[in-house]
């Protein structure tokens, strides 16, 4: 049941390879081809999955999906960005567990009120990301190295400063509620989800319509020519960053307050789930075309896909190699389309 | 020197996609000769080079090598058969040590598959040796000056018992020392049983080191000349024609416009050294000179895309401190690459997109909302004033043809309102007749008051459209001329003006 997606995947690419690009609607159908195809695959899995079991496709268990891709969402929300740009940040799993702990640093061990201590971590994730920008534009490093630097950094630290223990909020019991408090009375519909959600509608108005987002889309498209044209390229990749890093504090806040401690380990390799779920959306790697519509069905993808085979009680061990497979089929699809232009 | 024929090429052609790059050439190489081949750029000597080297196969054409026909496949077969090339933009890996480059993919082997590095180092110390060389097989090459590693080229080129040794513009990186070293090595190689093919620029090194010189233009043999008995004046008459000078001038030459660009003093770490000039409101300066004299150098170090060793620029009466293009543009100077594909559009995104890039503030709001009704209807004013020809805005920079392209880039400079524009090889790979339009255009702004510089490789297009012509050689400026002092043979005796010190004030 793995290849599902995989096949579905790279079949239909050369279709995209064959379109002309000299009709514009030929040229838009041929680059929302991926896009398309995700999410024809979601609905697929979907699909397949409420067939292969009774508990998949029920209320409770969709809002487990939705809950599941909450706290990945985000990252790959906010790291959409950085691709689009041409850029990538590794930093951004373990990232967000220092994020968690430093809201456990501000609420338990320095009593801040909650307001502030959530506030606090959001604003470091931003530190963070201002710094990777740094690197990257100041320092002009690559991309991967800064942040791979960073991912080291921050996950060192979230370990120095917990003290390598969790931290627990027990001065502020409401912190939990912020993923968990159910908006709908009598039903379970987390307020985490509803964050998620109200982040999609964000990000993807800032991506297509301000002029952040449409430097980004230059940046990644072609930096050289995006400088010459008068645009200060360095300062705009910093801002890039630091919205990414934003994105990670709210991350870190709502992991932690899922399991309402924050955990000094465990967003290790959570940046690759979101950099997968951005790319199976449909976002070039090579920058300059995405969308935020795309990174969201591409983390269902990733999070659907993995629920469903524990429903259908496929092994842990095996969830792993079908998101690999995935990962594989979405990335050898995005070079296609990258050989064509 | 003797008058038997080494290497025969008779009427050698090559086309290329919309170019005939070669058309009907000769050249014979004599055993023991150091023949010069000359031109402009786009003259037809490195296409005569590829074919000669391999890289490139003729459409036609007869290749006589010691009276047997010579059709190297590849350029590693060209070496085999006997001619090896150097070219300008040396071909050694800065990692590897002096024998490991010269023996690449040729090393001494033990068993097949074992590195003998000894023996390697026994061989190329050999080669050395016998050539004379001060270089040690264990040097890496990435430690030596320039002039060392084209000796590396040279060993390497002999390691093959080349008997035809082509030399693209082996001067260009060295000092008078290292050239006096070079071609002392060159009259060492020539013997009764090899020759050299040498291009360059620099004519009063073809009477040091030339036997006799080859001229080319537009792709045709043009004649060949004795070099005891031939003149600079006469090899450069014969580079540029005598068609240019009749063709068409500018309507006005001299305009008196306010001074809006004046640069003093320019200089890059590698290239310019103290290039001033002022250009005038309503006036095109043209930027002449061979390839790699630094024109391009010149306007990327102006608009801050690469950095100034020294320098001021004054716009508008005001110094101004330019370090990257964000500085320039603001100041009103908009750069037009000669990479457009590269350097100037965002091949993916629309020509409404294009347009508005270098603007894009203007059509934003306080919140950082991009207005796009008013990008729209700007870029379609830009689309009919310029007449882009695109079914629409939203059309695909990458779906336009070459002129249209140049296009759009002008729009998004005049979306901008700069006043001063620097077009770099402003008609490169763009039509006759969309040619024709580019000019009205530049006519135009300049008519409305715009300040252009237009740097140019056609000497044609510098002539038809320059009030003042600027002639750059080796990162110096060595004249600025007005046009209707200027002739073909004027500028090509600055830009080929090597060697004389200091630079000139506009």
């Amino acid at each position: 049941m793995t290849p599902t997606a995989p096949t579905a995947a790279s079949t239909v690419a050369p279709t995209g390879n064959a379109a002309t690009a000299r009709n514009p609607v030929l040229a838009w159908l041929a680059g929302s081809v991926q896009q398309l195809l995700a999410v024809a695959s979601l609905i697929a899995i979907l699909v397949f999955f409420s067939f292969a079991s009774p508990y998949f496709f029920t209320p409770s268990n969709l809002i487990g999906i939705l809950m599941a891709a909450t706290v990945t969402g985000i990252l790959a929300l906010g790291t959409t960005f950085v691709i689009v740009s041409g850029g990538i940040d590794l930093s951004i799993g373990t990232g967000m567990t220092l994020c968690g702990v430093m809201a456990g640093v501000f609420l338990t061990n320095w009593g801040w009120p909650l307001w502030a201590g959530v506030l606090g971590a959001v604003l470091f994730g931003g530190l963070i990301g201002f710094l990777n920008g740094l690197s990257v534009s100041v320092l002009g490093l690559p991309p991967f190295i800064a942040t791979l630097g960073m991912m080291l950094i921050a996950s060192g630290l979230a370990l120095v400063i917990s003290g390598t223990k969790p931290i627990y909020f027990k001065s502020q019991p409401s912190f939990q509620l912020l993923m968990n408090q159910s908006v709908i009375p009598g039903h379970r519909f987390p307020l985490g989800v509803v964050i998620f959600l109200v982040l999609i509608v964000l990000s993807a108005v800032v991506l297509a319509k301000t002029i952040l987002g449409r430097y980004a889309f230059s940046i990644g498209s072609n930096e050289e020519a995006t400088a010459l044209s008068g645009v200060n390229v360095a300062r705009w990749k910093i801002i890039i960053y630091t919205v990414s890093g934003l994105f990670v504090g709210v991350a870190g806040v709502l992991a932690a307050s899922r399991l309402s401690s924050a955990q000094p380990v465990g967003g290790l390799g959570l940046e690759l789930e979101a950099i997968a779920a951005v790319v199976i959306g449909g976002t070039s790697l090579q920058g300059g075309r995405g969308s935020i519509a795309g990174t969201v069905v591409g983390s269902l993808i990733v999070a659907v896909l993995t629920n469903g085979l524990r429903v259908t009680e496929v092994p842990q061990e095996w969830q792993s190699v079908a998101v690999g497979c995935v990962i594989i089929a979405a990335v050898y699809v995005d070079m296609l389309r990258r050989k064509r232009a | 020197m003797n008058d038997t024929v080494l290497l025969r090429v008779t009427g050698a052609g090559k086309s290329f996609p919309g170019v005939r790059a070669l058309d009907d050439v000769d050249l014979d190489l004599r055993h023991g000769e150091v023949h010069a081949v000359v031109g402009e750029n786009g003259a037809g000597k490195s296409t005569l080079m590829k074919l000669l080297s391999g890289i490139d196969r003729p459409d036609s054409g007869e290749f006589l090598l010691d009276g047997r026909p010579y059709t190297p496949s590849n350029p590693r077969h060209a070496q085999e058969l006997g001619i090896s090339i150097i070219h300008q933009e040396l071909n050694l890996m800065a990692d590897l040590t002096v024998a490991q480059n010269i023996f690449i993919g040729r090393e001494p082997r033990t068993a097949g598959i074992v590195l003998n590095d000894r023996a390697l180092n026994r061989r190329t110390g050999q080669l050395l040796a016998r050539l004379g060389l001060p270089l040690e097989p264990t040097d890496l090459v990435g430690d030596l000056t320039v002039a060392r590693q084209q000796m590396v080229e040279i060993a390497k080129a002999m390691s093959f018992n080349a008997r035809v040794l082509i030399m693209d513009e082996p001067t260009a990186a060295l000092n008078d020392t290292e050239v006096t070293t070079l071609f002392g090595l060159i009259r060492q190689f020539v013997t009764p049983a090899t020759g050299v093919i040498y291009i360059s620029h620099r004519m009063h090194e073809l009477a040091q080191i030339s036997d006799r010189i080859t001229v080319l233009r537009d792709g045709h043999y043009i004649d060949t000349l004795d070099t005891a008995s031939a003149s600079v004046p006469q090899v450069i008459s014969l580079m540029v024609g005598r068609d240019v000078a009749t063709q068409q001038r500018p309507p006005t030459t001299t305009r008196t416009g306010e001074c809006v660009l004046s640069v003093r003093g320019l200089g890059t770490k590698a290239l310019l050294r103290d290039v001033s000039f002022d250009l005038h409101r309503g006036e095109i300066l043209g930027f002449a000179g061979l390839m790699g004299a630094g024109r391009t150098e010149v306007a990327r170090a102006v608009v801050g895309a690469d950095r100034k060793e020294a320098g001021t620029i004054t716009v508008h009466g005001r110094e101004v401190a330019i370090a990257r293009p964000a500085d320039a543009a603001k100041a009103g100077i908009g750069y037009l690459s000669e990479d457009r594909k590269r350097y100037g559009l965002l091949l993916g995104a629309s020509v409404r997109d294009n347009i508005a890039l270098a603007s894009l503030p203007m059509f934003t709001n306080r919140l950082g909302f991009v207005a796009d009704g008013k990008i729209g209807a700007a870029a379609a004013g830009q689309v009919s004033k310029l007449r882009i020809r695109t079914p629409s805005a939203a059309q695909l920079a990458q779906n336009l043809s070459g002129g249209n392209q140049q296009k759009a880039v002008v729009a998004k400079w005049l979306v901008r309102d700069c006043d001063i524009l620097i077009f770099d090889e402003p008609t490169r790979g763009i039509d006759v007749g969309a040619k024709e339009e580019i000019y009205a255009l530049l006519d135009d702004m300049a008519a409305h008051g715009k300040a252009i510089i237009m740097i140019s490789s056609e000497l044609p297009e510098v002539l038809r459209m320059s009030h003042r012509i600027a002639v750059m050689c080796a990162g110096r400026l060595t004249a600025v001329l007005d046009n209707a002092d200027a002739t073909p043979e004027k500028i090509m005796h600055f830009a080929t003006h090597f060697g004389a010190e200091g630079t000139v004030t506009s």
